[in-house]
């Protein structure tokens, strides 16, 4: 293996694991804050997908600038959904488990709720747009300027997102409530705000990467799926509630599924498949876990 | 309860099992067809609820065990009898079940679910990356049985799955699976074999899923990965056992009866909006029917007491 050949699937997998960190880290704050193992997460992936293509197509909108009007947009959807559906569940459970296992049922039916409704609107057609395909050269291997742009806005992102944890009060919350729920409560949390905040969060982030998605890729109704996946497992490998965790796990996962892919194409969500069965098997608490 | 409403209750029981025996000779050919799926759905809630209800493990790897009955079927259908191929699908299942809960038994609660979806979807992708690569082809056909032999043949599963059922359900081992839904480590303390218990519960009830599996798959004539591993099976058995009630065995058949009924109803009058429609009965039951339809019985009888109360009150 020549070493152009090695930074050439080692770039390419850290362009893929930006935008599955991004995803992790959206999923991180659904299911290790706010408890809910979401599997519709994929879907605000596709819905933050098909916005921006909308707006481009229908009215030419930059697919960068369009995060301004998508992204509030998806952040509120998923802030309501979880005043209304899951503050309520975790009213009705008498415990944690529970709680959990109603509300992954809840997202499932969420996740055939707004896929068909997609399917619906847009139609099950592959569709596409051309923005900043140009190629650049980056170290003596090629790509297409969108995954370099891709790249960067998620690096962007998850490093506001961090100060956004560290230094404001509202970060402070989450993180506290994503230690010990309760205990944040008796602090003075106001909890029922800081999940619902956690979740438009994740949703938000889904929604961003959905957005710089549909640059790289064509997208379906159908793509949000295998993401959830992608994510569930990268916040697995973190550990559950670490959110710098499921960042890490995220460009892991990138990593390995180009390497993956290099080896044979068709293998590479068997192979994530495996790694997450495994790690479940051998370490549920994940690799930074305890 | 008295001796004789216990004879009573047998003997209605067996009348209208000796009805459902009878239908093939009268009915037209789409009842078949829809009792069929019925029976079908049946089977998968009872035997799912059969280790998921009391332990509350909520497994999503019913799919798994049904479409490897699917496979068995398709493989073996035109070499061995169809109770052979069978009974095959059945134990083949409840040895994946077997090698699923040893290598699972650390896992409780959410990480069980995941795993089990995981290992479903697994299975899936490998069968079709497998018939792609190695086999050259997607599906494969299935010998063709009538419907009438797919009645019977379903018939006695259902009923065999729902004995085996009930006498688990009301054995020493019936509590025992509760005790261990209550706390697994009190469970432990009073004696109970917690591993053996729930695995051997866990395969004894994914027989009845592959065993239906291999049985079915002669009614769909052509299958593929994405047909036999769909994840809906897994899904499916879930929803219909919470949607009637998952405590009893009268509320997971009435849930799989009434929901298979009404996809049916809503497939052939609104394909468009089926999946969407079923994504909002899943919510509004999660949300408002937690105890299933059996609960909603319950709930209109203390309404309708507390209603008499007050009217006598005033």
């Amino acid at each position: 293996m020549s070493l152009t050949l090695l930074l050439d699937i080692l770039i390419g997998g850290l362009m893929m694991g930006g935008l599955y960190a991004l995803i992790a880290v959206g999923l991180s704050l659904q299911y290790g804050v706010a408890r809910v193992l979401n599997v519709s997460h994929g879907e605000f992936i596709m819905l933050g997908a098909f916005a921006t293509y909308s707006l481009y197509i229908l009215f030419g909108m930059n697919p960068l600038l369009s995060l301004v009007v998508s992204g509030p947009f998806i952040f509120i959807v998923g802030f309501l959904i979880h005043r209304t559906l899951f503050k309520r569940l975790k009213r009705l459970s008498p415990t944690m488990d529970a709680f959990e296992g109603s509300s992954l049922l809840a997202s499932f039916g969420l996740l055939f709720i707004i896929q068909n409704v997609a399917l619906l609107i847009w139609g099950s057609d592959v569709k596409g747009y051309s923005y900043l395909s140009k190629p650049v050269n980056f170290f003596g291997a090629v790509y297409a300027a969108n995954r370099l742009v891709a790249l960067l806005f998620a690096i962007l992102i998850g490093i506001i997102f961090y100060y956004f944890l560290k230094r404001t009060r509202v970060g402070k919350a989450i993180r506290a409530a994503a230690q010990d729920v309760t205990t944040a409560q008796l602090m003075g949390v106001n909890i029922h705000f800081v999940l619902g905040l956690c979740f438009g969060l994740g949703a938000l982030m889904a929604g961003i990467a959905g957005s710089l998605t549909s640059m790289m890729f064509e997208i379906t109704p159908l793509i949000g799926f295998p993401y959830t996946i992608i994510a569930i497992i990268a916040v697995v490998l973190g550990g559950l509630g670490n959110i710098l965790g499921s960042l890490i796990g995220g460009f892991i996962l990138g990593l390995i599924g180009n390497i993956v892919m290099y080896i044979h194409p068709g293998l590479s969500l068997i192979a994530y498949y495996l790694i997450f069965l495994l790690l479940l098997l051998i370490k549920p608490t994940g690799i930074l876990g305890k | 309860m008295t001796h004789s409403t216990n004879f009573l209750r047998l003997l209605s029981l067996l009348i209208f099992i000796v009805l459902l025996a009878l239908i093939p000779r009268y009915a037209q050919p789409y009842t078949i067809i829809s009792l069929n799926s019925i029976f079908m759905y049946i089977v998968l809630t009872v035997s799912w609820a059969m280790f998921s209800g009391p332990t509350h493990y909520i497994s999503l790897a019913s799919a798994a065990f049904f479409g490897l009955g699917i496979y068995v079927s398709a493989i073996l259908g035109d070499k061995l009898p169809l109770l052979v191929v069978i009974g095959f699908g059945g134990l083949i299942s409840s040895l994946l079940a077997l090698l699923v809960g040893l290598s699972s038994l650390r896992l409780r609660g959410m990480y069980f679910t995941i795993f089990t979806f995981g290992l479903s979807e697994l299975i899936r992708h490998s069968v079709l990356w497998w018939e792609v690569n190695e086999t050259g082809t997607v599906g494969r056909w299935v010998i063709a049985v009538d419907n009438t032999t797919v009645y019977y043949v379903m018939l006695a599963i259902l009923l065999i799955t729902l004995v085996v059922t009930y006498i688990i359900k009301h054995s020493k081992y019936g509590l025992a699976l509760l005790s261990i839904g209550e706390s697994e480590e009190a469970a432990d303390h009073i004696g109970i074999n917690v591993n053996a218990l729930k695995i051997i519960i866990f395969a004894v009830g994914t027989f009845f899923m592959g065993a239906t599996g291999a049985i079915m798959a002669t009614r769909w004539s052509y299958i593929d990965p994405s047909i036999a591993f769909n994840p809906l099976f897994s899904f499916m058995p879930v929803l219909m056992a919470i949607f009637g009630g998952v405590g009893q065995i009268f509320g997971q058949v009435l849930g799989a009866a009434v929901l298979t009924l009404l996809a049916d109803l809503l497939l052939t009058k609104l394909p468009y909006y089926y999946m969407l429609l079923y994504g909002v009965i899943l919510i509004i039951v999660i949300l408002f029917l937690p105890k299933g339809l059996v609960g909603l019985k319950e709930e209109v009888k203390l309404w309708l007491r507390g209603m008499k109360q007050r009217y006598e009150n005033t």
